[in-house]
């Protein structure tokens, strides 16, 4: 792809060709697979039709995420209780099936391992620095927080790398977003994706990989670096990525997948080499001051559609672009919101606080530390937390986050994707509002006529102590 | 899978930018363990609207589908390129797409065709009477009103839609290159 100096991106690229096309396009080398029951059923399909096998199965792990209701999953005597929806049960079985027909090793469904395929592949290890890692998900870009080329394929997508290993991908263009300073007090890795989602839109990126420099992010933890890259498909890049570096080694150290070692030395030697060079070029840049982002909230249906908390509803006539302006009214309309409200005055009562983006230890403390001693308000009818996996769960319960969460009334349930996309029965009612720690605010996504608020996991409690949008600031003092 | 060469029909106006998967097809349909079926739940939210153009009789079938800027953004799920096949979509006509759709849509016999915005506006009004034409050939957008708007495609997605090529069987004739690169790299 390049000579001379090179972006990250194009180091891993470089890394993984294995033949190159007429027009750029190359066929890579792909170093992991994560599998899920939604987007793989239809590929196995194609894989008896035509008599293939799964070329590495040991390249590649199974778990299943969007389906299993976040309710006990085994009765008393720990046999696993049936899933009671015909099609979600359906899938799982299809999963289950295919991963025994074809060697797939996979985590079960009851496993205390068991999770989000995002949060478990780095928690296990899967997840490597300078690998290619891709999944039938869009939140795949994720992975990018630990240095790997991490992106979401379609289902014909994941049939081709069962088959072959490999994919025929086109470069993407660079992309550099460059956050300096500290973010504030109340101010999460969350929020600050989410203006800069804002500030390039939800088309941003598109055809560019986007990487995450500056200071801010150096000094940022691997769990908000994910939750970054996680939402790096909501400004419109298949990739976002971070440079490894200490804190992700030490992330990585020790982790089941992980290399041991001498194995672990030489590993490192090499992710150290991965970083962006000096001189090496980006086709766009994007600089952002971290001191301007405030605790941030959506307040329509596309996640470009963003303001600060201290903010109001805007005006659609306020947009340049009559597309906007257009998409600004109907939004208004959708989430039943008058231009010019406070946002402070906006009555929620269902909080979700969960998904591949904030469900791992750190979200599910920075929600405990506003809820601990509150209740959740009289107005709030449904309060979930949902943890990543279960090793997230048992090691919040191991630190009381358990106990914090429901003596204040929120539901504590068994991990996976819940009320993120409202596969499972965890759905927001017609027209109901919810504060949810997810990535998208798309209508009817979770469930027909939902209003979704995005927010961080802080600000998520915040409402659900309050019952209504609110600015954590006002609840916690540093 | 099928070639398309040519595709001529009427073409749904509907305009809208930011056109999510979500949108293309709600995820409670994405149960299904099989491609078929999912054209009759495409649109579901916009087909409740009272006088959307999915509802009206004369789009019934039409193999083309013009759309404002950054289609198919979302999630990844294949199903809204099935969706749409499966209501008969042959090619969808927007100022952009999502890379992520762009690619599942030629897999699943679908063109994506780009215009500029003033082409699109210009189509959108066309459609409400006659039926429009996608040359991938001649890489030509035309309609009756005399219009004909060129625009550019990925050789290789053109091909494997021209061709219906099956993209694994193409890959697979590389297995000496992917089994050298694994013998020179992965453990
Ligand atoms: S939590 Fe939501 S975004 Fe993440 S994998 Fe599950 S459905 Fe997708």
């Amino acid at each position: 792809m390049s000579r001379g100096a090179r972006t990250l991106y194009e180091k891993i690229w470089d890394a993984h060709v294995v033949a190159r096309g007429e027009d750029g396009t190359c066929l890579l080398y792909i170093d992991r697979h994560l599998v899920h029951e939604v987007t793989s059923p239809q590929a196995f399909e194609g894989l008896r039709l035509a008599g293939r096998s799964v070329r590495r199965p040991d390249l590649t792990l199974a778990v299943a995420d969007h389906n299993l209701p976040t309710t006990r999953r085994v009765d008393a005597n720990g046999n696993r209780l049936p899933i009671e929806n015909a099609e979600s049960a359906e899938q799982l079985a299809a999963l289950e099936a295919n991963i025994a027909e074809f060697g797939v090793p996979s985590i079960e469904a009851t496993a205390p391992e068991q999770g989000i395929v995002h949060v478990v592949g780095p928690e296990r290890g899967f997840t490597l620095p300078g690998t290619t890692l891709v999944c039938g998900d869009s939140h795949t870009a994720a992975h990018g927080a630990l240095g790997a080329l991490a992106f979401g394929i379609g289902t014909s997508e994941v049939e081709h790398v069962l088959a072959t290993q490999t994919l025929w991908v086109r470069p993407s263009k660079t992309m550099e977003v460059r956050v300096d300073g500290r973010l504030g007090f109340g101010v999460s890795a969350k929020d600050l994706i989410l203006f800069i989602i804002g500030r390039i839109g939800t088309a941003g990126g598109t055809g560019h990989v986007i990487e995450y420099r500056g200071d801010t992010f150096a000094e940022m933890s691997i769990e908000g670096r994910l939750t970054v890259a996680n939402m790096t498909i909501e400004a419109g890049a298949r990739s976002g990525l971070f440079a490894p570096d200490e804190a992700t080694f030490a992330y990585l150290k020790g982790r089941p997948m992980a290399p041991q070692g001498e194995a672990w030395e030489h590993a490192v030697a090499a992710w150290r080499e991965l970083a962006t060079d000096d001189r090496a070029h980006f086709d766009r840049s994007v600089r952002i001051d971290a001191t301007e982002v405030a605790p941030t909230v959506t307040w329509g249906t596309s996640p470009e559609d963003v303001a600060p908390i201290t903010g109001k509803v805007p005006e659609p006539d306020s947009f340049a672009d009559p597309a906007r302006r257009a998409a600004a009214r109907k939004a208004l309309d959708y989430m039943g919101l008058t231009a010019g409200q406070m946002l402070r005055d906006v009555a929620v009562e269902h909080i979700f606080i969960g998904s591949c983006t904030n469900s791992r230890i750190e979200d599910l403390r920075a929600a405990a530390d506003v809820v601990r001693g509150r209740k959740i308000s009289d107005s709030i009818k449904q309060a979930l937390v949902v943890p990543g996996s279960g090793l997230v769960k048992r090691q919040a319960e191991a630190e009381g986050l358990d106990r914090i969460f429901t003596e204040a009334g929120f539901d504590w349930r068994e991990p996976g994707c819940s009320m993120c996309l409202a596969m499972n029965p965890d759905k927001v009612p017609p027209q109901g509002r919810c504060a949810s720690t997810s990535n998208r605010n798309f209508a009817g996504r979770q469930g027909p006529g939902a209003r979704t608020h995005l927010v961080s996991p802080a600000m998520a409690a915040a409402a659900a102590v309050t019952g209504r949008l609110a600015d954590v600031r006002e609840l916690v003092k540093p | 899978m099928k070639a398309v060469k040519r595709i001529h029909g009427r073409a749904i106006p509907f305009g809208r930018r930011n056109v999510d998967t979500d949108l293309i097809i709600a995820a409670v349909h994405l149960k299904t363990i099989s491609r078929a079926g999912l054209g009759r739940h495409a649109f579901e939210t916009v087909r409740a609207e009272p006088g959307n153009v999915f509802a009206d009789p004369a789009f019934a079938g039409a193999p083309i589908l013009i759309a404002g800027e950054n289609f198919g953004c979302g999630s990844s799920r294949e199903h809204a390129a099935w969706a749409l096949a499966d209501m008969g979509i042959e090619a969808v006509i927007a100022p952009s797409f999502s890379d992520i759709f762009g690619g599942n849509a030629y897999r699943n016999g679908i063109a994506a065709v780009v215009l500029a915005q003033n082409a699109i506006d210009r189509l959108l009004d066309a459609a409400w009477r006659y039926p429009l034409t996608v040359d991938l050939e001649a890489m030509i957008v035309s309609s009756p009103l005399g219009h004909r708007f060129t625009f550019e495609m990925d050789p290789f997605r053109r091909d494997c839609l021209m061709e219906g090529r099956d993209e694994i069987a193409l890959t697979l004739s590389h297995e000496d290159a992917i089994r050298a690169y694994e013998e020179r790299t992965v453990p």
